[in-house]
């Protein structure tokens, strides 16, 4: 668990779909020793996993079945170690994604589903852009942020709908309100792209970071 | 609810800035990294680069500068120009760029589209057009920085582009552009009527309400600008200020 160093050891799941490197240095800038990880057993000195979601859910979790990588995520959640998903890393903890019907890491019920495509009006596809997020949670994962006000990035065009309303985090509206976020215990998932959301989403970051050494 | 995007573009020839920001507490103006920053602590939404290279050699040091952007801005980054196939785009990801903006390769190679945004994602593609009136409602494609007629109808295009599974559209009036009089408002509102992904619109932005009149007339999603950015005209945080005494979501 964590150590008396306040460095805070980050083991970030690298499928090999794109680009980490703002996700690594996004978790360096608040103080966290952040590193890509391809196989579970690179995972072993971790005190956090991270898992960034890249890409196209089908390939991702072929992907994660190819490496064990799925096993990993499911035992590491169900043992409620420190875990954060960002968008296809909060997705695919889902049992089926109505992208490209693809069954998911099932570690909570519910199911992902596609934004409704609507040419000629104002409610486009992706759901691209600065978003604010709801949440009644006054925890320290939430410090410094405010409900409703602060913005972060959001980019995708399929969202959560988690079956246990109890996970729910966050909240945001896109002609209607949809799941932004998920937390159990250790857990946390987010929708949106805290490393792209300047100030406030390494706040995000820095703040799951005390939740794991408090 | 969904904030309008605020996106300066910077044009990068050889690894510096062209025509940059004149913010006078910068250290090394010219370099696009610190233009970045600048333009991050303004509270710019996006951020687009475009490539004005025209030599492979040259290009390479365009990586580098996406490589350090990416370490020390924590905000989307677009890169553009001269991509030309799968592993020019792959490569610039990996760099950094959080997304790509195909423009001539995309009309020579409309299949490069399809091919890009079902390996990386739709999300990632964004294709870039230059487009000019031929005539009242009807606007022709134009590739090579403007210099070619492809003879393509926008509208055509734009359907095609959707089609074909990018994740948004970057559309420049080549008629607009430059002249600072605005946007051009009948080109954006018919594209963004046609498609159901976000549009960016571009070129001829001068006054404020310009970029309120893209957005609440000409139906974008996003407004980019350069010049008025650079030259110190407006701050991006005093566009948003406009933007939202005119009911315009943005984020402050």
């Amino acid at each position: 668990m964590s150590q008396p160093s306040k460095s805070l050891k980050l083991a970030v799941i690298d499928y090999g779909m794109g680009n980490l490197r703002s996700v690594v240095k996004a978790w360096q800038a608040v103080g966290a020793e952040a590193y890509l990880i391809q196989k579970p057993e690179e995972t072993q000195s971790a005190d956090a996993l991270i898992f960034p979601g890249q890409g196209a859910i089908v390939d991702t979790m072929k992907r994660l079945a190819q490496t064990g990588l799925d096993q990993l995520i499911k035992d590491w959640i169900q043992q409620d170690r420190p875990f954060f998903g960002i968008c296809l890393g909060f997705q695919a903890l889902f049992e089926f994604s109505e992208e490209g019907n693809t069954q998911g890491l099932g570690i909570f019920e519910g199911s992902v589903k596609r934004f409704p495509q609507a040419s000629n009006t104002q409610l486009k596809v992706p759901h691209m852009g600065w978003n604010s997020v709801r949440f009644e949670d006054k925890s320290n994962l939430t410090q410094g942020l405010q409900s409703g006000q602060d913005q972060f990035y959001f980019v995708h065009s399929y969202y959560v709908e988690p079956k246990n309303q109890a996970l729910q985090l966050f909240e945001t509206e896109y002609g209607a309100p949809f799941c932004s976020g998920i937390r159990s215990g250790n857990c946390v998932a987010v929708q949106f792209h805290p490393e792209k959301s300047q100030v406030k989403g390494l706040q995000l970051y820095s703040n799951f970071l005390k939740t794991i050494t408090s | 609810m969904l904030s309008i995007r605020i996106i300066p573009c910077l044009d990068v020839h050889a690894g510096r800035v062209v025509k940059g920001v004149r913010f006078v507490d910068l250290i090394d103006a010219g370099d696009p990294v610190e233009q970045a920053k600048a333009y991050e602590k303004q509270g710019a939404d996006e951020l687009v680069f475009l490539d004005i290279t025209a030599s492979n050699e040259e290009r390479k040091i365009m990586l580098d500068v996406v490589e350090r952007t990416a370490s020390e801005c924590f905000m989307p980054l677009t890169v553009g120009g001269g991509l030309r196939n799968l592993e020019d785009i792959r490569i610039m990801l990996n760099a950094g760029a959080d997304k790509v903006s195909l423009n001539t390769s995309a009309v020579l190679d409309p299949e490069l589209i399809s091919a890009a945004s079902e390996k990386f994602g739709n999300q990632c593609i964004v294709v870039a057009i230059d487009a000019k009136k031929v005539s009242d409602n009807k606007w022709s494609v134009f590739t090579h920085g403007g210099r070619n007629d492809t003879g393509k109808d926008l509208i055509d295009w734009v359907k095609e582009i959707e089609r074909r599974g990018a994740g948004e559209i970057l559309l420049t009036s080549m008629d607009a552009d430059g002249t600072k009089d605005g946007y051009d408002i009948e080109l954006n509102k018919q594209v963004s009527e046609s498609v159901g992904i976000p549009v960016i619109a571009s070129g001829g932005a001068g006054k404020l309400d310009h970029l309120a009149d893209a957005i609440t007339k000409g139906k974008a999603s996003a407004v980019l600008a350069a010049s008025i950015f650079h030259f110190g005209t407006y701050s991006i945080a005093e566009a948003k200020e406009y933007l939202k005494s005119q009911n315009i979501p943005v984020r402050l």
